[in-house]
């Protein structure tokens, strides 16, 4: 098996503004069967490993993390070469649209405050594909396998500096909440689902005191 | 007699990279004493860079400190990773076209799987490049 001229990965062009290396029409995008695969292989892994169900989660979550801080290098660079976030609800709005949209192709479906903690984000996500094909056994009672999307957001938020606790929990969706066709999911042809993934940022105090600092 | 220019990549806790550069020749040079001190300026302008990285949402600094006769510039990633150019006086245009091509490098380095962020750079491929963008813009 012979190879072109292997390139050096610092001579590829890493694409612009949404223009990526990629073949399909558009762009980089991964067939949802083979992340799947791999995701279900992961989570399968680390539960072989991990005692109990939170450590499983801490498990996901440190997976996702390195994902994270490349991410947030690779995302900025992309999108806007000159500019960082130093405010909280920038680095969250860049959160919530440009990165999902790189990770996802679509924004996150909403970003809310929460109104008895001030330091406390929710990034909500109907159709999240972390947990689209996954059921959780009831022994495993509250686990969210969004825990790896959960580390992904931590390690965005801490690679820009705004130190972050982000869990992830399912939700029920209320009726009429969520506008899609009663037939359930385009993509996948599954049907509806009844619970939404919903990413609890809570930020560091110090965070808060220098965001709150920089407002005057 | 040609000031040598001196680059570092700093992390959140130590420099990621070093490389000092003589833009005559493309190669390390500069007697012992010289390059300790401009390590020693270097690395106190950096809490001139911690100063004013939240002032500003742009991620070149431009120059943050003036020594004799050198300045430092900066200029920080969307991870708050810093580069910094200690040179004597070189033109703002050229410096941030410097910083923008490593930039790039840095990214396309830290999509490399087994590249750990915040841990020192050892790869002689991103050095070699660090060294030839330095040549073309800064000599």
């Amino acid at each position: 098996m012979s190879r072109a001229a292997a390139s050096n990965i610092l001579d590829r062009p890493l694409g612009r503004s949404g223009g990526r290396g990629g073949s399909s029409s558009e762009g980089s995008a991964v067939s949802l069967s083979a992340f799947a695969y791999v995701y279900s292989e992961l989570v399968q892994y680390h539960q072989g490993r991990a005692a109990s169900i939170s450590e499983l989660e801490r498990r996901l979550e440190s997976a996702g993390y390195g994902v994270g801080l490349k991410v947030l290098e690779l995302v900025a660079y992309r999108t806007k070469e000159t500019k960082r976030e130093t405010r909280l609800m920038s680095i969250l709005h860049f959160v919530s649209s440009s990165v999902w949209k790189a990770l996802f192709g679509k924004s996150a479906d909403s970003l809310e405050r929460s109104i008895d903690h001030a330091d406390e984000f929710m990034i909500v996500d109907y159709e999240p594909i972390t947990s689209t094909f996954v059921s959780v056994p009831p022994d495993l009672g509250q686990l969210s396998a969004d825990a790896y999307v959960s580390g992904i957001i931590a390690g965005v938020l801490d690679g820009a500096g705004f130190s972050a606790r982000v869990t992830a929990h399912s939700v029920n969706v209320e009726e009429g909440e969520y506008a899609k066709p009663q037939g359930g999911n385009v993509v996948t042809g599954l049907p509806a689902r009844k619970d939404k993934a919903v990413f609890l940022v809570k930020f560091s105090q110090e965070v808060l005191a220098r965001d709150a600092a920089l407002e005057r | 007699m040609s000031s040598p220019i001196l680059f570092v990549i700093v992390g959140k806790n130590e420099p990621l990279f070093e490389a000092e550069i003589d833009t005559y020749t493309g190669t390390t040079g500069g007697n012992d004493l010289s390059t300790r001190q401009n390590y020693f300026v270097l690395h106190s302008a950096l809490d001139l860079v911690e100063k004013s990285a939240w002032t500003t949402n742009s991620m070149y600094l431009r120059v943050v400190d003036k020594v004799n006769h050198q300045q430092v510039s900066t200029f920080l990633t969307a991870g708050n990773i810093k580069f910094m150019l200690l040179h004597g006086g070189k033109g703002e245009e050229v410096v941030r076209s410097f910083f923008n091509e490593v930039y790039g490098y840095y990214v396309k380095l830290s999509m490399n799987p087994f590249y750990k962020y915040d841990t020192p750079i050892t790869s002689l491929a991103f050095e070699n490049r660090v060294r030839a963008a330095a040549r073309s813009y800064l000599s």
